[in-house]
């Protein structure tokens, strides 16, 4: 049985789990969220991707209930929730700090939440217990806080905010005090644990791999604004604008205008270099201002000039960052920019033959490239 | 060589400021009142076996023949624990709200709470009868405003008391728990009102646990003074007021009994020792069993 791909958002009869709709947030004169409309839907991994300022924080405080709206209404589940205080909230939040009661052992830190819904020690003994085996904390269980490592520390919060089955948990920046290789594995821990409950789960990051990694949709935001919601692929391959493309991995931009329309659009950008060239699903017109962003993994470079290619272009190379299993090359062109171009180094360093000085080509096809207009 | 330095340093303290003075007040409260410079008699002018020989329980045993002196520790003790109760009630509130207060406002705030020991504390308790004095400023603006019709009578009353020792000792109380409290982390509230706590409820299973060593060390440092307390209740208190620091100035200056008066000393003293000591083992087995 072929599975079928998870993409409510695409489905138009899926109801979203929320709603924002036209939500603004003013903290005195700064606007933290402007005019921001926006659907998550039920089981989706759902990232707040964006750099510190841009109001990724404040949309996920504002969902657990602790920043009130200055206009606009969030829905959970068609109702509007601004009114309910954070405590009635079918909401949970895995804090940045973790936020563990430091006078309370792993298990009764588990089971917080679950003692002030239900009186009942079995039901609650037995809850605690499962999502200690989730977790992998069952050895730990009698400890404090500050006796467990900051790995651990991580899992008890995850623990704590899944204990009650919340239809929303919410991640700030749940990675952020963990080593990068915790980090990796962990992450994957993460999916493998929203997969198994099925809970919407929301993470707000700055780390562009890691919101790339978890979710299914990722949201760019930049000074309160959503610059774009689509899948990491999408994101990464087709992004909106110069701002996303930057923000999103490396990317090589070339600047100009629309010389000729068609299906492959030409694209004048430096005064005595080659047109470039490239197809577009945008439509574009001629003498428009335009961008060309191309990824450095898309470009290859040559040390003979290569016939019957789409785009070329010719430099010396000014730098190499060996990075192991890539080599990008910082490929200068002959008015002074620069230009990436990303190998993978499929044969060992000695016998490269490419160096500092050298005179190279770089060619992408019409269709490595993204045009955009902003 | 350093590390034994340093803490000997303490030790020395300690044994030059207090146990050698013990010592010498426990003596003096197993000697015999005598008509003498010193008032008291065996010395070791009469040498150290003459005088070791000497010594005995008679004052402490006298101590328990006269009520006087249990119902004064027990009325000490009384208004003591209810003055530290007053004054947690008091101070909580206030250390809760320096805590929370905007970070540009905590020096000032802080700063308010200690400047009443710029002025001498004996000012300060004097100001107290003016304003509690049957014509004093309370009475007075409660008349104007129409409250009573008859001045009440505050001053020389144990209630004078209370009022006396909360409004002294409130900075020692507010210090340590604001301490605490300051350090507690916002969070914390947060992730206690995510998962299902009321504003109440989660003041009351996070803040309270977690402000509990400010809590302890603010009732000690009320409570440990408050107990030997003898210039608020003898400036405050009236004829009424029992309590064992007033006894102690009595034998000690008016009845020049020094024996006695040291006998009572050293009651208070294990008073307020052994408990202490006690509480102190226990936390320290509690630390260790976590660990």
């Amino acid at each position: 049985m072929a599975e079928t791909e998870f993409a409510p958002w695409d489905d138009p009869d899926q109801k979203p789990l929320i709603r924002f709709r036209n939500v603004t947030k003013r903290f005195g004169e700064f606007t933290a969220i402007d005019d921001l409309t926006l659907d998550i839907f039920e089981k989706e991994f759902f990232a707040l991707l964006g750099p510190s300022g841009c109001g990724k924080t404040t949309m996920m405080r504002m969902l657990a209930g602790f920043e009130n709206l200055t206009a606009g209404t969030i829905e959970l589940e068609g109702s509007d929730i601004a009114r309910v205080p954070p405590n009635k909230r079918a909401v949970n939040m895995m804090f940045q700090s973790y936020a563990l009661f430091p006078h309370l052992t792993v298990w009764d830190n588990i089971a917080f939440g679950l003692r002030r819904e239900s009186s009942d020690k079995a039901i609650i003994a037995a809850r605690v217990e499962e999502m200690l085996k989730l977790t992998r904390l069952e050895k730990f269980a009698r400890r404090k806080p500050h006796q467990i490592s900051g790995g651990q520390r991580q899992r008890v919060a995850l623990a704590r905010s899944l204990a009650k089955a919340p239809k929303l948990l919410l991640l700030d920046e749940p990675m952020g005090a963990l080593d990068a290789k915790l980090r990796e594995a962990t992450q994957f821990e993460l999916m493998d644990i929203q997969e198994k409950t099925g809970t919407t789960f929301v993470i707000v990051t700055h780390d562009q791999e890691e919101a790339m990694t978890v979710a299914s949709r990722i949201a760019v935001m930049d000074e309160g604004r959503v610059m774009q919601v689509s899948t990491p692929d999408r994101i990464y391959e087709a992004p909106v604008s110069i701002y996303v493309a930057d923000f999103i991995g490396d990317v090589n931009i070339f600047s100009g205008r629309i010389l000729t329309t068609g299906d492959v659009y030409e694209l004048g950008f430096a005064e005595g270099q080659p047109t470039v060239h490239a197809a577009s699903e945008k439509p574009l017109s001629e003498g428009q201002q335009a961008h060309l962003a191309v990824r450095p993994e898309k470009v290859a470079i040559h040390t003979e000039k290569p016939e019957g290619v789409d785009n070329l272009l010719e430099g010396k190379v000014l730098d190499i960052a060996y990075l192991g299993n890539l080599s990008t090359y910082h490929v200068e062109l002959a008015d002074g920019q620069v230009i990436k171009a990303q190998t993978a180094n499929t044969r060992r360093l000695s016998r490269r033959s490419i160096t500092w000085e050298d005179p190279v080509w770089i060619s992408w096809t019409k269709t490595a490239g993204v045009l955009l207009d902003k | 060589m350093r590390r034994a330095f340093l803490i000997a340093v303490p030790f020395v303290w300690l044994l030059a400021l207090f146990l050698i003075p013990f010592a010498v007040v426990f003596k003096i409260s197993l000697s015999d009142i005598a008509l003498a410079i010193p008032p008291y008699t065996p010395t070791a002018k009469d040498g150290i076996w003459n005088m070791l020989s000497q010594l005995d329980f008679e004052n402490f045993i006298f101590l328990t023949t006269d009520n006087l002196y249990w119902r004064a520790y027990v009325s000490s003790l009384q208004i003591a624990f209810f003055s530290t109760l007053f004054t947690l009630c008091v101070g909580y509130p206030m250390a809760y709200a320096m805590a929370r207060a905007p970070e540009q406002w905590r020096p000032t705030l802080l700063m308010l709470v200690i400047l009443p020991f710029w002025t001498s504390f004996l000012i300060r308790v004097y100001a107290w009868v003016g304003i509690l004095s049957g014509e004093g400023f309370l009475n007075q603006f409660l008349l104007w405003i129409g409250v009573i019709s008859t001045p009440l009578t505050i001053l020389n009353t144990n209630t004078a008391v209370y009022i006396g020792i909360v409004y002294t000792y409130l900075p020692f109380m507010i210090l340590p728990i604001y301490a605490a409290l300051d350090r507690l982390d916002g969070s914390l509230i947060e992730a206690a009102e995510d998962l299902g706590c009321s504003r109440l409820k989660a003041f009351w299973l996070v803040t309270i646990p977690l402000s509990r060593n400010g809590i302890i060390a603010g009732c000690f440092l009320v409570f440990i003074p408050a107990l030997g307390e003898f210039v608020i209740p003898s400036l405050l208190g009236g004829s009424g007021t029992l309590m064992i620091g007033k006894i102690l100035f009595e034998e000690f200056f008016s009845n020049r009994d020094w024996p006695v008066a040291s006998a009572v000393a050293v009651i208070l003293l294990l008073i307020l020792i052994v408990p202490i000591v006690l509480f102190q083992r226990n936390e320290q087995r509690q630390a260790e069993a976590e660990k």
